[in-house]
């Protein structure tokens, strides 16, 4: 065993950045004010470029995005600091619920690498990107509802995307500087969970032009609003506006008795104590329903196939307040 | 010389998926080995979301230096648990940090602890298959680890992400000791019918495809989240009591089969 990165087999060449040699350990960052000069950079063969500071200032890609992404009203970004908790499919409703406004046009961005889940959900697990001399084109799953993922630049599903930061760093940006979105009123971008590579890079590359804001999922235990708070912290670091956090997968009920439980109790308060605790937004909860993880597996729109349900009735509210908090 | 040279086998707990129970069956596994008479020891790796202090109840523990190394934190008199939590000053702040950084910390992990002599070491990691995960392998590599336990849930959305861990563990020599379907139905308090929330048979399946072994369906249960909530701090003792510590002992047996048959 060597080394264990693999190449992508993608047939889209993929820019990962311009050193010639991976950064070390400890590396301060080649766009650090130490790079070159710390006491990991001794030894290190990318060490005569990063002191040099040749590519100090601007990032060359930046005003190319800026350009790509000016026409694009509103962005968000989907966070939680836990996996599981239902970012993807949050990010999947809010984008088929935008969507139901035929005046609306919707993109989805997911840049989970290593776990894209929102092919799937969406229903556009077999398709491809499409290049043209204008950039890469989203798939679209509804005339006004487009999206980009690594999902559908994989040879085979099963396949792992064995990346290490710098990598996933430069397809990110390829996401936004390649992809050919045209005018958009929203952009939802589907992050992993963590506060990483993936949470910096698409920060960095979205700050120029202007980040509406970050709506935070969580599900009610301690051990999960434990990392959602370690998110929250990042935003407050990373200077992103939090637009509200949500409480998923709060309250259980029993379609045989309609008794309600709680499968993740709230010991701590919750979503809505957490909220309090950093003066964000609350933006409600949403009740577990075994038909949502049901429609997310058959790529189905959960809120157009139960309508009726309370979860559906709980996911609009709180798709409501996003939209009158982006207003404000 | 390294923290890790006193450790008979390893076993590394593994999803492609995060939020499926990984820290959850590591913690349940850990107690399981040492109600068996094991020595015991938890890494947990995930460096941005780290679970594990917290499912211990053993927030706000300070690790020590020594002249041997880092001492991990000693949960029981055969539990030792190593995590970033422990270093963090306060439980809220987020660990930003870019691959080459957590791939120092990692290898810290590995090289600085001193773990002194275990039966196991059970390695905790973060959901995805990037830096953690190539770090903590090209750490051990010559230490061979004996195997992953994969953790799934049953819906597909999730299988599907556990699929491409299996393709890391092809690509990097790692056996899979077998696959545990968590959040296999929930039994409702009050009439006691099951519902499948997050469906089910998507980890039988998964090990079926694979041939792997399949280390059995978990069911959610409230008192076992009620109980880590509580953050008692002897929920080692009082596991015992939960009904899943008959199930886990089971999954220990089938985890341990392949290796203990070995030596």
């Amino acid at each position: 065993m060597s080394s264990i990165v693999v190449q992508s087999q993608s047939s889209i060449p993929l820019v990962a950045h311009n050193l010639p040699a991976p950064e070390p350990e400890h590396c301060p960052g080649p766009e650090s004010e130490q790079a070159g000069t710390a006491d990991s950079c001794a030894g290190c063969p990318n060490q005569t470029i990063c002191a040099a500071k040749l590519p100090v200032g601007p990032d060359p890609d930046m005003p190319a995005i800026k350009a790509r992404l000016q026409n694009i009203k509103h962005k968000l970004l989907v966070l939680s600091g836990k996996g599981g908790v239902g970012k993807s499919t949050f990010t999947s409703m809010l984008g088929w619920a935008f969507a139901a406004d035929e005046n609306l046009e919707v993109g989805i961005m997911d840049i989970d690498m290593c776990g894209p889940s929102m092919p799937r959900m969406m229903g556009a697990e077999k398709e491809q990107i499409h290049t043209s001399n204008s950039g890469w084109s989203p798939v679209y799953v509804a005339d006004n509802l487009g999206m980009m993922s690594i999902g559908f630049m994989l040879p085979n599903p099963d396949d792992a995307v064995i990346w290490r930061g710098a990598k996933k760093n430069g397809l990110i940006k390829q996401f936004l500087k390649d992809v050919d979105w045209g005018t958009l009123d929203y952009l939802v971008v589907d992050t992993p969970p963590g506060t990483s590579d993936e949470h910096l890079s698409v920060n960095q590359c979205l700050k120029e032009s202007g980040i509406d804001g970050a709506i935070v999922v969580t599900t009610p235990q301690e051990v999960s609003i434990l990392d959602v708070r370690k998110e929250l912290d990042f935003c407050r670091k990373a200077g992103i506006k939090v637009l509200g956090i949500i409480e998923n997968m709060s309250g259980f009920v029993c379609p045989n008795c309609k008794g309600e439980s709680f499968i993740f109790a709230p010991t701590t308060g919750g979503g809505k104590a957490l909220a309090e605790e950093y003066k964000v937004p609350f933006l409600g909860s949403v009740p577990l329903d075994p038909r949502i993880g049901k429609s997310c597996d058959m790529g189905d729109s959960f809120l157009d196939e139960y309508p009726d349900s309370p979860a559906s009735k709980a996911i609009l509210e709180v798709i409501n307040n996003v939209r009158s908090q982006i207003e404000n | 010389m390294s923290g890790i040279d006193g450790v008979k086998h390893i076993v590394l707990v593994l999803s492609g998926k995060g939020g499926v129970g990984k820290s959850s069956v590591t913690t349940q596994l850990a107690i399981s080995l040492l109600n068996k008479g094991k020595n015991v020891g938890i890494l947990d790796i995930d460096l941005t979301g780290p679970s594990i202090p917290r499912m211990l109840g053993l927030e706000g523990k300070q690790v020590l230096q020594s002249t041997a190394g880092w001492v991990p934190i000693q949960a029981h008199k055969l539990l030792k648990v190593m995590s970033l939590g422990f270093l963090l000053n306060n439980r809220g702040d987020s660990v930003v940090w870019r691959g080459p950084k957590k791939t120092a910390m990692i290898r810290q992990f590995l090289t600085d602890v001193y773990w002194g002599d275990l039966d196991y070491l059970i390695i905790d990691t973060p959901p995805g298959t990037s830096d953690e995960h190539i770090a903590v392998m090209e750490q051990l590599k010559e230490f061979r680890p004996d195997g992953a336990v994969l953790v799934t849930t049953p819906q597909s959305v999730a299988t599907a992400d556990v699929r491409k861990e299996i393709s890391f563990c092809r690509k990097v020599n790692l056996p899979v000791l077998g696959v545990i379907e968590n959040m296999s139905g929930y039994v409702c308090p009050h009439c006691s019918e099951c519902t499948y929330i997050f469906s089910s048979g998507g980890g039988k399946n998964l090990a079926l495809e694979n041939g792997f072994v399949f280390l059995g369906s978990v069911p959610i249960d409230p008192q076992l989240v009620a109980l880590v909530e509580k953050q008692d701090s002897n929920l080692i003792s009082l596991y015992s009591e939960s009904p899943l510590a008959v199930q886990f002992a089971e999954i220990a047996d089938k985890v341990l089969e392949p290796i203990e048959s070995k030596t």
